[in-house]
């Protein structure tokens, strides 16, 4: 018995005269992903897309797992297709639905008939199929009501498709719709949500990392790497620029006054983060922060930070609470990794008592007592990249 | 670049006698010893020969030792399995707040199962006060696990006053000591300790990872953790793993243990000592009494994990005694007491017969300019 993922669109149907450019990168996205599991078709016809495995063994609790996780789909099905003859659609149903079966208690059956050569009208195929299944599962009562199981019978112009339940997809719009934008990230629980959160409105993304040996490990970078690789199941392919940036960290320790510590070295990561954002076509950076949950994150320390900065800097964090961010980094399955405890190169040196309400004026005098401009060219160029 | 391995108390490097000893006996000895055949009567003679050498290393009888998969199962067999043999005599056990996290974590579920457990803490020099043992010691105590030497500090604890407080109160308990820092490094043997379990491990002496040895005094019953087989005494069955047993045995075997031996690591302590003692910004956390082979010592204002980067740089490994901002702090060092900047900033390097004076003369030429160039947090 064949079975199939039949995807129904999200957002992208309401998209108008775009609509067929964001259903191709959907597709694009689709095939990129699931070539990794094996072979298998993707096709889109009558407002649905279709999976179909190319072998026989494929394994489809892994397709239907990596489909989840793709943007742009609002909800999907696991579908076994049949002939389309009524003898052969309800065989098929009774076979497939077995395992469901043994857990419902009552059912009902609905169909649609969007081929309308085939000689039963919907009412008589639900008919039809709800006696077989009824016949063939006498614990299981039909209740059109309030049933367990909800069985779907579609016939579509190549086939006939037998489902039973609807799966929620990732939501969003497909990655690569809405351009590019680079994530900066440090390791912690904030960042690999952003990160997410943009790739979900369709973003493209790019990773950059700043480093700080000795004050930080090399487990460290290693550790973005690994959030990084499980925010990529759903953002796709990505990159990570690991950015050296131990020298400017310790001519700010060494020059400025402590408390204005965080809010220059944030000023700087946003230079050189712009820079190499430029560099590889990004048009916005992206970063996890949420007012109010550090010092320099009050709207004064981040007003200060995007002084410096000319592209659009995006937190989809900003209003959300610790609770409500953990709660998706469990999801995208990037808490558990972002908990291990190694040092950052934002806590390296964090202050006692940073300015939560630092003045311009005092941010760039403090700052205009380093040399930052050759610092901070050498941080970019000396940048390494990492394909994920 | 040259390797300068100061971190023998967290493991040492294989010797390579004792990796050809494992070669040996995974390609050509590979007989379960419990195999009626030939080929398993010849692994059955190795493993004989290596638990007679594990044994004299300690002056146990052969049949008094059990090997485990290394410390920590050593541990674990050791606090569990006493407490459950022991369990209807008593509810009370004594250990101290510094003891590695497997007998630490142990008593903590024993707590949790209904056990009463009391943590001794040490004075500010790391070791536990011979006084307080003898008044946690009471009738209805059924377990006593102290450890021989400190894995952080290398302080050596008064393990002697165990036996004889538990015998001055006419109680059940057994004596267990983690003695996995001390094996081979500090000579003891079981009739010195007076203890009924020993834990001891082969990686810390040039063995490999993935074995250690419990003790267990002839005549003292604990229960196991594991079922199902015949083998060593079924106390911990199954399949003897051969190649780690021998090659134990072997690291064992040529380990230096004569009084010109330990006068070398004495030295090379001493020698290490005196340099850091002379270098400012520097706090030894190890006093003197302490094991040969750790010095614990702080930078104040550096945190451990940034003057380890720092040194690895130049191939020199050393442990932070406490992990990052983030992580937790030293259970033993803030049982001692001790400053929070001190805690932040420890370091241990412990030695091996290997590391050389040089490597300490490079070890401390190296900390000098990471203390000079290293910016501090305030």
């Amino acid at each position: 018995m064949k079975e199939v993922i039949l995807i129904k669109l999200g957002e992208i149907v309401l998209k108008g005269l775009n609509r067929k450019n964001f259903e191709d990168r959907l597709i694009k996205s689709l095939r990129r992903r699931l070539h990794k599991l094996g072979s298998y078709q993707v096709r889109a016809s009558q407002s649905t897309i279709t999976v179909t495995p190319m072998d026989d063994d494929a394994d489809m609790d892994e397709a239907a797992d990596c489909v989840s996780k793709v943007f742009g789909i609002a909800a999907f099905s696991r579908a076994c297709v049949a002939e389309k003859d009524i003898e052969s659609i309800k065989q098929a149903a009774g076979i497939y639905l077995r395992e469901r079966f043994e857990e419902a208690k009552s059912f009902k059956v609905e169909s649609k008939r969007s081929d309308k050569k085939f000689p039963l009208t919907s009412p008589e195929i639900s008919r039809e199929v709800g006696t077989y299944l009824a016949d063939m599962y006498p614990d299981v009562a039909v209740d059109v009501h309030n049933p367990d199981a909800v069985v779907t019978v579609e016939i579509r112009d190549t086939a006939a498709y037998i489902h039973c339940g609807v799966i929620r997809g990732a939501g969003g719009i497909p990655v690569g719709t809405g351009g590019k934008a680079a994530i900066l990230i440090s390791g912690g629980i904030d960042s690999p949500v952003a990160a997410y959160m943009m790739a979900k409105r369709g973003v493209e993304l790019t990773a950059i990392h700043f480093a700080s040996p000795p004050y930080t490990s090399v487990r460290a970078e290693e550790k973005v790497a690994e959030l990084l690789r499980r925010v990529s199941a759903y953002s796709g392919r990505l990159n990570m620029y690991t950015v050296p940036f131990t020298k400017l960290q310790e001519e700010i320790r060494d020059k400025c006054h402590e408390e204005y510590f965080t809010i220059i070295m944030r000023r700087f990561m946003m230079m050189i983060a712009q820079q190499i954002a430029a560099q590889n076509e990004c048009q916005a950076l992206i970063t996890g922060e949420s007012l109010g949950q550090v010092a320099s994150q009050t709207i004064g320390a981040i007003a200060c930070t995007d002084e410096v900065c000319t592209m659009p800097v995006f937190r989809p964090l900003i209003g959300m609470d610790k609770e409500e961010i953990i709660e998706i980094s469990r999801k995208i399955d990037t808490f558990e990794v972002s908990i291990q405890p190694y040092e950052d190169c934002c806590t390296v040196f964090t202050p006692k008592h940073p300015r939560t309400r630092p003045v311009l004026k005092n941010v760039i005098a403090e700052q205009k007592k380093i040399d930052y401009l050759p610092l901070i060219e050498e941080a970019v160029k000396n940048a390494r990249l990492t394909e994920l | 670049m040259n390797e300068i391995y100061l971190d023998n108390s967290a493991t040492t490097r294989t010797s390579d006698s004792a990796a050809a000893k494992a070669v040996q006996i995974m390609t050509q000895l590979y007989g379960n010893p419990s195999s009626l055949h030939s080929k398993g009567l010849e692994a059955e003679h190795e493993l004989k020969k290596a638990r007679e050498i594990v044994a004299s290393s300690i002056g146990a009888a052969p049949g008094e030792i059990y090997f485990t998969s290394g410390g920590t199962e050593a541990n674990n067999t050791a606090v569990f399995g006493a407490a459950k043999a022991l369990c209807r005599r008593g509810k009370r056990i004594v250990t101290t707040a510094i003891e590695h996290s497997s007998v630490i974590e142990s008593m903590q579920q024993l707590e949790r199962e209904g056990f009463e457990v009391i943590y001794l803490t040490p004075d500010k020099s790391g070791r536990i006060n011979p006084d307080d043992i003898k008044a946690a010691v009471n009738s209805d105590t059924i377990l006593v696990s102290i450890m021989l030497v400190n894995n952080e500090t290398g302080a050596v604890q008064p393990v002697e006053t165990a036996a004889s407080a538990i015998k001055r109160s006419s109680s059940p308990a057994l004596l267990h000591v983690d003695a996995v820092q001390a094996y081979l490094k500090m000579p003891f043997t079981t009739k010195k300790l007076k203890a009924d379990l020993i834990s001891v491990s082969g990686h810390k002496i040039h063995g490999p990872k993935g074995v250690g040895a419990l003790y267990v005094r002839r005549g003292v019953r604990i229960l196991p953790l594991h079922y199902g087989g015949e083998q060593q005494e079924k106390l911990r069955p199954g399949t003897e793993p051969l190649p780690l047993i021998c090659a134990m045995a072997q690291a064992v075997s040529e380990y230096p243990t004569g009084s010109a031996d330990n006068n070398y690591i004495h030295t090379l302590n001493a020698h290490c000592r005196r340099l850091l003692s002379e270098t400012d910004g520097i706090v030894i956390n190890s006093d003197e009494s302490c094991s040969d082979y750790i010095i614990n010592f702080s930078a104040p204002g550096l945190r451990s994990e940034t003057l380890l980067h720092y040194l690895e740089q130049y191939g020199i490994y050393v442990s932070s005694g406490s992990a990052c901002a983030k992580g937790h702090k030293s259970h033993v060092l803030s049982a001692m007491g001790l400053d929070s900047a001190l805690i932040d900033s420890a370091v241990r390097v412990s030695f091996s017969h290997e590391n050389t004076m040089e490597n300490i003369d490079y070890f401390i030429n190296k900390l000098e300019t990471g203390l000079h160039t290293l910016a501090r947090s305030k």
